[in-house]
């Protein structure tokens, strides 16, 4: 194994695989508010997965009252408890930058029927 | 003149770690040692204190005056011979010939310098080489990205030496001090340092102490990878 796969194999985790563009995950993100950790959750659709290793990432899409937010999430950042696969719809591309575009009735995704298995269990 | 203790190693590419608190940093990972003390300069025999650091296995075409060197001390051939200026002779003590230098010397937190040779660029115009603004590209302008005046006329009647022109840039060796050590993975030789480091990946480099960090960078720099 060269060099640079060694040092990021040590902080991948293993249940970050199992979503794809198109599905609707709830990313649980740990968040720090004075002293305190909880785990705040955010929903959206997944309109984007790029790079490989422990550099990847991915974006998730979501209306909050009434305007589009993204956030960019590193996929195997230790600041996600774990990522739940909501709803896993049909798309044609890999990467959903048309949804911006998009609003209302028109930015639904057609849900892909398919046995719906959890993509990832919280880690130990 | 660095004079710190340091050692030999190969740029193997960049990439990021997460940090405790979750963010991300962006780090070079160096394969650094292990060297092999080959020879040891003193001040009262050769006029300077230094240590020859040897580095990467050579198997095939050792000339015969490098394989006498290598046998002198007892070690296999290696593939790159520098040394590392130390401060005082009695820095020295403490390092026997044939003693191998390992990425242990370095610990997370720590201030380090890295020596590299830049990517070569080729031969370069003074816009890309040295900055230089350039004319505009529309508007009627009729000056690009040309050196203009490179001096005056009749008195001297000469460029004066050194001055900027277009020509080969990159390929030179340069410093980058004071990058923090992330990590330290002794089974692989490998240090991580936080930035990044001249040259392409698998050119060498030489990773050595910090010379110019004060002593309150080095304990502020110790605190925030204790916490």
């Amino acid at each position: 194994m060269d060099a640079i796969r060694l040092v990021e194999a040590a902080q991948l985790k293993k249940d970050r695989a199992g979503f794809a563009p198109g599905d609707t995950v709830r990313v649980h993100v740990k968040v720090v508010e004075g002293e305190k950790e909880r785990l705040q959750v955010f929903e959206g659709i997944v309109i984007r997965r790029r790079g490989e290793g422990g550099r990847a990432s991915f974006t998730v899409r979501r209306i909050s009252y009434g305007v589009g937010v993204e956030r960019t999430f590193p996929l195997h950042s230790p600041r996600i408890e774990r990522v739940e696969v909501a709803r896993r719809s049909r798309v044609r591309r890999s990467k959903l930058y048309y949804l911006r575009g998009l609003a209302g009735k028109a930015a639904r995704l057609k849900e892909k029927r398919a046995p719906l298995v959890p993509a990832t269990a919280p880690e130990q | 003149m660095a004079r710190k203790e340091g050692l030999i190693g190969r740029k193997m590419g960049m990439t990021q770690v997460f940090a405790d608190d979750g963010s991300q940093v962006q780090v070079t990972v160096i394969e650094a040692g292990p060297c092999t003390v080959i020879g040891i300069r003193t001040t009262d025999s050769h006029g300077y204190d230094a240590l020859q650091l040897g580095f990467g296995a050579k198997k095939k075409n050792v000339s015969k005056p490098a394989a006498g060197l290598f046998k002198k001390v007892n070690v296999a051939p290696m593939r790159v011979i520098r040394e590392v200026r130390l401060e005082k002779t009695e820095k020295l003590q403490g390092y026997q010939l044939g003693q191998a230098l390992t990425v242990e010397m370095f610990a997370p937190g720590e201030l380090v310098d890295v020596v590299g040779v830049t990517k070569g660029k080729g031969f370069q115009g003074g816009v890309r080489r040295y900055g230089w603004y350039g004319g505009d590209a529309t508007h009627g302008s009729m000056f690009h990205r040309a050196p203009g005046s490179i001096g005056a006329s009749s008195d001297p009647s000469r460029v004066w030496p050194g001055h900027h022109l277009p020509g080969r840039m990159g390929g030179d060796r340069r410093t980058v001090l004071n990058l923090s050590v992330v990590r330290v993975m002794p089974e692989q030789n490998l240090v991580l340092v936080r930035g990044a480091v001249p040259g392409a990946n698998g050119s060498l480099v030489m990773l050595r102490k910090s010379v110019k960090a004060t002593k309150a960078q080095q304990a502020q720099q110790k605190g925030v990878e204790k916490k």
